[in-house]
């Protein structure tokens, strides 16, 4: 199949409607733009987060996949253990056809507290995708700071005050770390390039071994933007360079998948967001977060360049 | 009887025929981390993954909390699961026991029993598990090894027909190194009592109506969930009950359920005593006996469900108690066992005095004097809260 619109459109509506997803929320859109491209049948494991909370409240579900929530933490685990099952039956014929399995995370439960069980799965090698739905912050428990949020950024743990500007860290690069477990197929995007995105999701479905792919999803209460807006946040932080798509195979081959032709100032995504508007008049942190931002940039392209890719 | 092959005697260790015993159930999943002193039972199967004995996906994850994430995965596709651990091991699961419980998935796990810090240390005691004893998990204690090795084989019949999981707890150290003469079944005919694998009820990775496990229930509907757990816990004492009668029939070895009593008759005081030093207090036990005092032992095999009705009947006669466990409850009321034991007996006829004597923490060893103050106890029937083999210096 195609992975353009039109054979994209003819797939049954993923995630069913009527899910509790805040208005302006990304990740359906990750969940939809899986269902469809998934080339086979998948099971998936959900960590604890929105994702969870808004699809699957008790009786109802909106998921048409087998689908599994153990715990915050765990999902990598989980799914390890769903794969040995899997490969179990099948081995036994209790089981004709062995399906795809997709963990499924936020920021939280993959950047921090789930680091440990995701990294051990990648390490033992188990045939799954693992997919971070990275809106930046523990939305579920009401917006508080997590890794993967940025510098400068307010949250209800790293809030805005007379002393300290929001989140004093820069956010960590898990990317960067799954792709140190030299892993066969590890790939950021983002909501706003969905045909980008449904690449690297067929990509990773199709790859065997374990797959990572880090998506940035806006969270409307949490970034604080008007609804309809989505979209074009998400785009922003592409255009900025502050959320490069790439991909990495086997830890080693670094490709862009996108090259923002005229590069906007980091600021552009900035002020479209009420959880950086305290900053905004500090030219200083602006500055800084910006060479954050190019930083990270260089050290992308030089290792796509190292790679043989085209960086410009 | 339906024995297909003979019986062997093995000299086993408490981890080599746990081990053995999931070798001959050949589960379809394992996921375990190692740590004192259930690490052979990991081992020794990891050695049976590697030579091809079993057919088990072996999942060797990089942490308790992971090893019993991967249970919970694998056990709700439908597979049949183990694990092994003790002490910190079982207390980084505690999350996890819960939701084991609360999917209603058979997983097997063996604990050989151990201390918790701090401070530090390796050897036996029952606190470990008694932390889970409010997780919904069925527990069993052996007695000594056979008992450890017979438990695991009918562990896996009682979680699946129970839909729960299951612990069978062996005492770190005193049985998980201790060798013993064991009698061991044929590989078929374990492999007949235990059967294909779980009866589905639904499939989890193939069934044309996807189902959705582990949603989010409010308070609309959780405690409908709870209340159904705490039945089906209820409910399994019948399970056991029927799985031990039927373990007696295919190998023709008795299993004591529920509790096991020894020289009860016409017995006026009992000792209660979980696990592995029931042997040397049976031998006390029998002395008193011959010396004239009407003294009895009453061994709970099963914890949870907890064997109220049989340890009432156990004890009906019995005007004084002393209830040996190696676990706390810090609560000032005693071990886990006494505390239980006597909101048991409240309802009784008649309520014999309970005397909690807490002893063996940390492997501290039950000396001859100890077991004299035991006799003491029985005796002078003091009830209250004692601490065995401390002095009075602590
Ligand atoms: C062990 C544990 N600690 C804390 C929580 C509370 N908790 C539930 S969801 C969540 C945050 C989830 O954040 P993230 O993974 O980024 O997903 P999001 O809510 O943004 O979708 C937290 C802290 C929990 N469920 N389990």
């Amino acid at each position: 199949m195609a992975l353009n619109l039109r054979e994209l459109s003819k797939r049954a509506e993923g995630l069913a409607p009527g899910h509790r997803a805040c208005a302006g929320c990304g990740f359906p859109m990750i969940i939809r733009l899986l269902l469809a491209t998934a080339p086979e049948p998948v099971v998936v494991v959900n960590a604890t987060g929105c994702l969870e909370v808004v699809s699957t409240i008790y009786p109802y579900s909106a998921w048409p996949v087998p689908w599994l929530h153990n715990a915050f933490e765990n999902a990598a685990a989980t799914a390890s253990g769903v794969e040995a099952a899997a490969r179990a039956l099948q081995a036994r014929g209790r089981l004709a056809r062995r399906p795809k399995v997709v963990a499924i995370g936020g920021d939280g439960g993959t950047y921090d507290i789930g680091l440990q069980s995701l990294s051990g799965a990648a390490e033992r090698g188990h045939d799954f995708l693992y997919i971070c739905y990275n809106n930046e912050g523990y939305m579920n428990t009401g917006i508080q700071r997590s890794s993967a949020t940025p510098q400068g950024a307010r949250t209800t743990t790293s809030p805005a005050g007379a002393v300290l500007p929001g989140k004093v860290q820069p956010r960590k690069d898990l990317t960067e770390i799954m792709a140190a477990h030299r892993m066969p197929y590890v790939a950021q995007a983002s909501i706003s390039h969905w045909g980008d995105l449904a690449k690297k999701l067929r990509r990773a479905l199709t790859t065997s071994g374990p797959t990572f792919i880090n998506v940035l999803t806006p969270c409307q209460p949490g970034w604080d933007y008007p609804p309809d807006q989505l979209v074009e946040i998400a785009r922003l932080a592409v255009e900025t360079r502050y959320w490069p798509l790439y991909e990495v195979e086997d830890g080693a081959r670094y490709r862009l998948t996108y090259i923002p032709r005229e590069p906007l100032p980091v600021r552009a995504w900035l002020e479209r967001q009420g959880r950086f508007k305290h900053l905004l008049a500090d030219e200083a942190r602006v500055a800084e977060l910006q060479a954050w931002v190019d930083d990270n940039w260089a050290r992308l392209t030089s290792r796509a360049a190292a790679s043989g890719e085209r960086v410009s | 009887m339906s024995v297909l092959a003979p019986t062997r005697r093995l000299g086993l260790t408490g981890n080599d025929a746990v081990a053995l015993a999931w070798k001959q159930i050949n589960p379809d999943v394992v996921a375990a981390y190692p740590i004192t002193p259930s690490t052979q039972v990991v081992e020794k199967f990891s050695q049976y993954v590697a030579d091809g004995v079993v057919q088990t996906q072996f999942v060797p994850v990089e942490s308790e909390h992971s090893a019993l994430s991967a249970c919970v995965g694998a056990a709700a596709c439908g597979a049949r699961v183990m694990t092994a651990t003790s002490s910190q091991g079982l207390a980084l699961m505690h999350e996890i026991l819960y939701i084991a419980a609360g999917l209603r998935l058979p997983i097997v796990m063996a604990v050989a029993n151990r201390a918790l810090s701090a401070p530090i240390n390796i050897h036996g005691d029952h606190s470990d598990a008694m932390g889970s004893r409010d997780s919904g998990w069925l527990q069993l204690y052996a007695k000594d090894v056979q008992d450890a090795y017979d438990l695991t084989i009918l562990a896996v019949r009682v979680a699946e027909r129970a839909r729960l999981p299951v612990m069978v707890g062996l005492d770190g150290f005193t049985l998980s190194h201790s060798l013993e003469v064991v009698d061991v079944y044929g590989d078929d005919a374990v492999r007949a009592f235990v059967g294909p694998g779980p009866d589905d009820h639904y499939h989890f990775l193939d069934s044309p109506e996807p189902i959705t496990i582990g949603p989010l229930a409010l308070p609309d509907s959780y405690m409908d969930f709870r209340r159904a757990l705490a039945e089906a816990v209820a409910r399994s004492a019948e399970i056991i009950a029927r799985e031990a009668a039927a373990f007696r029939e295919h190998f023709g070895r008795s299993l004591p359920v529920f509790v096991e009593p020894v020289a009860m008759e016409a017995a006026r005081a009992a000792v209660v005593l979980m696990g592995s030093y029931a042997g040397v207090v049976e031998e006390a036990v029998l002395r008193w006996r011959e010396a004239g005092r009407a003294v009895g032992l009453v061994r709970p095999v099963v914890f949870r469900p907890f064997p109220a009705e049989a340890l009432r009947a156990a004890l009906a006669g019995v005007e004084h108690v002393v209830v040996m466990e190696r676990a706390d409850t810090l609560s000032t009321l005693g071990g886990p066992l006494g505390v239980e034991l006597r909101a048991a007996l409240y309802g009784a006829v008649r309520r014999p005095v309970v005397t909690d004597v807490i002893f063996g923490l940390g492997g501290r060893e039950l000396r001859e004097e100890d077991l004299e103050q035991v006799g003491r106890l029985v005796e002078e029937a003091p009830g209250g809260v004692r601490y065995l083999g401390t002095g009075d210096g602590v």
